[in-house]
């Protein structure tokens, strides 16, 4: 590892499908604890690039580091400290909460003992005792959000990668969805997210944001703002994304 | 394999769920053991007759009234005209005519022989086959009956004749629901554990879950495993309450032991669980999966020996069925529950089962990918 700190290290990723460059060598890297946003318009290569950091989808070529692990050696470790969250809604709609809670908890090889305890944490914290049975396909899209952003940190990896998660919900669940963001983030998890929010791209640590299948700008919101004579990130972004 | 184990949980708690599920499992069964039994049956029953007599003589009439007494046939029209009965074969009242010509008696009683005409709408071709084996039949009983009355008078002017007596081993009345009720068995097996397995990881992918599966570290064989296990139980489960229901309702014969049939099932099932998921890993949508799974299992089942003989078959074909798992499970199925077959008698099918499902199961692992 180049720096302990960087959580994840990706240097000149590529993808390509046939001809199409969907990641044209991304170079950039995550600190550990961090809230990193992704950025970029619908298109811009953001679920790609999110996937090829899961090790669901092998870059074209390229370096990449996750938790300290190879990409290319390592795939299986890496899944071990990952979370992902896609942006397809990917709990059992079949299942119940706590169903879902135990089968993903289980996959991931948590014992039995530390999947009831985090469970009934995560019940009273996001106070599901009335619903715990209910069946996924019964609950409100925010309610789901939530959820599935639970399960995916449920194993306490060293990283979460969240795809756009608060697409479709309304502000007042965005809002609290935010605070369990930075619960996590508190907690030690570093945090990747993707989003087309704009005003959600403030409350990140460091924003990169994505045209065309390249990163054209990385650093805090704050500079970012400055650098572009922009009181806010939405400037920000159609400046950059019209270039 | 604890993490197997929350699969099989999960599955299990999927399958259980799903309100449609639930009576595919225990009322088709008994729907198709009913339905398919007794309407999948080659024996022949009120084939429909017209007899063109031309003769009207004592032997026509009684040759005539042979027909009619039989539980087979029915005659539907006497006439003198060929054209007509022709008429009648072919708008399809009839399947067969039986022409006596002018002269039948004469030459019978003079010349000790006669001919007669049959002729069989055959565009079926097993159909037409077992009317002519029946009919044959028929009038070779009346001439054996005009003989012997004949006899009294000129006993020795007869010539000697052979006589064959047969008997039917392992089924001896005939009984088609007694052949048939192993292959249907045999085919509720499939089909379930076919659908199950080839819609399932396809709905996986239309869902979205497979990758969430796809991010964990989750080893191929546990995933693979884990999806087998369950639909492989539910499969045995299913094979017990259709013979169970056989036994109620056909009291068919369970000549051998079920222990053989268990195992040989639980090998075969594995080899059709296996291609379901295969094509449930080379498919993106439970529509592609479905078409996929009806076109295999379709050629597997005809070409399974289930409604044909394999053995009639051209030489070729034979050959793709020494790949068909279900022609292998069909024959074990009906060796072991007619002629109450042991193992030894049925290694060979038992290797070629275990060689199927393994290179199946293979193919299945080898072609599911965690990463794209």
């Amino acid at each position: 590892m180049v720096n302990s700190d960087d959580i994840i290290i990706a240097r000149d990723l590529v993808k390509k499908f046939g001809d199409f460059t969907a990641n044209d060598h991304l170079t950039f890297s995550v600190k550990k604890g961090e809230v990193f946003g992704f950025l970029g318009a619908n298109g811009a290569g953001k679920t790609t690039a999110i996937k090829v950091l899961c090790g669901l989808s092998y870059p074209t070529s390229g370096e990449l580091t996750v938790s300290g692990y190879n990409i290319y050696t390592h795939r299986e470790k890496i899944k071990q400290n990952i979370g992902y969250m896609s942006q397809k809604f990917s709990l059992y709609e079949d299942l119940s909460i706590v169903e879902n809670i135990h089968f993903y908890a289980g996959i991931y090889g948590l014992s039995n003992k530390v999947i009831r305890e985090r469970t009934e944490e995560l019940i009273g914290m996001l106070d599901l005792q009335n619903v715990r049975n209910k069946l996924i396909k019964d609950l409100p899209l925010g309610w789901k959000q939530k959820i599935s952003f639970s399960v995916a940190i449920f194993h306490r990896p060293s990283v979460v990668f969240l795809d756009e998660p608060t697409s479709g919900v309304d502000p007042i669940t965005r809002r609290q969805f935010w605070q369990m963001i930075y619960d996590a983030a508190h907690s030690g998890i570093t945090v990747f997210v993707t989003t087309h929010y704009m005003d959600e791209a403030e409350y990140c640590d460091r924003v990169s944001i994505m045209v065309d299948g390249k990163i054209v700008a990385l650093d805090t919101p704050l500079n970012l703002m400055r650098l572009n004579d922009s009181v806010n990130m939405e400037g920000v972004f159609l400046k950059l994304a019209r270039q | 394999m604890r993490t197997v184990l929350f699969f099989i949980q999960k599955e299990f708690i999927q399958v259980f769920r799903n309100r449609a599920m639930l009576p595919i499992i225990f009322i088709v069964p008994v729907v198709q053991l009913v339905i398919l039994v007794h309407a999948a049956t080659f024996e022949m029953k009120n084939i429909k007759l017209a007899v063109v007599d031309n003769d009207l003589s004592t032997y026509s009439r009684g040759l005539t009234s042979h027909f009619s007494g039989s539980p087979f046939f029915k005659i539907r029209f006497f006439s003198f005209s060929m054209a007509e009965a022709d008429k009648h074969l072919l708008d399809g009242t009839v399947d067969a005519i039986i022409a006596i010509p002018d002269g039948f008696e004469k030459n019978l009683v003079n010349d000790n022989r006669s001919s007669l005409q049959l002729i069989i709408n055959a565009i079926n071709g097993s159909t037409a086959g077992l009317i002519n084996a029946y009919t044959t039949g028929v009038i070779a009983a009346y001439s054996t009956e005009i003989n012997q009355t004949k006899s009294a008078i000129t006993a020795n002017l007869i010539p000697k004749k052979l006589n064959m007596t047969y008997t039917h081993w392992y089924n001896p009345e005939l009984n088609y629901k007694t052949f048939m009720v192993p292959g249907i068995l045999v085919l509720l097996v499939t089909i379930i554990s076919f659908l199950l397995s080839g819609m399932n990881i396809v709905r996986e992918k239309e869902i979205g879950t497979i990758e969430q599966i796809n991010v964990t570290p989750v080893k191929k064989w546990q995933f693979i495993a884990g999806k087998l296990i369950p639909f492989w139980l539910l499969a045995l489960g299913e094979l017990a309450f259709g013979l169970f229901i056989g036994k109620l309702l056909f009291d068919i014969p369970i000549l051998g032991s079920l222990w053989i049939i268990f195992l040989v099932a639980s090998i075969y099932i594995i080899s059709i669980l296996a291609m379901g998921l295969f094509v449930s890993t080379v498919t993106h949508t439970q529509q592609q999966a479905m078409f996929i799974s009806f076109f295999i299992m379709m050629i597997f089942i005809l070409m399974s020996g289930l409604f044909t003989a394999i053995e009639n078959m051209p030489q070729w074909a034979q050959w793709i069925d020494k790949l068909n798992p279900v022609a292998y499970f069909i024959r074990v199925m009906r060796m072991v529950m007619l002629k109450g077959s042991g193992i030894h008698d049925i290694r060979t099918e038992i290797i070629s089962l275990i060689v199927i499902s393994v290179s199946l199961l293979l193919l299945a692992v080898f072609r599911y990918r965690k990463v794209s």
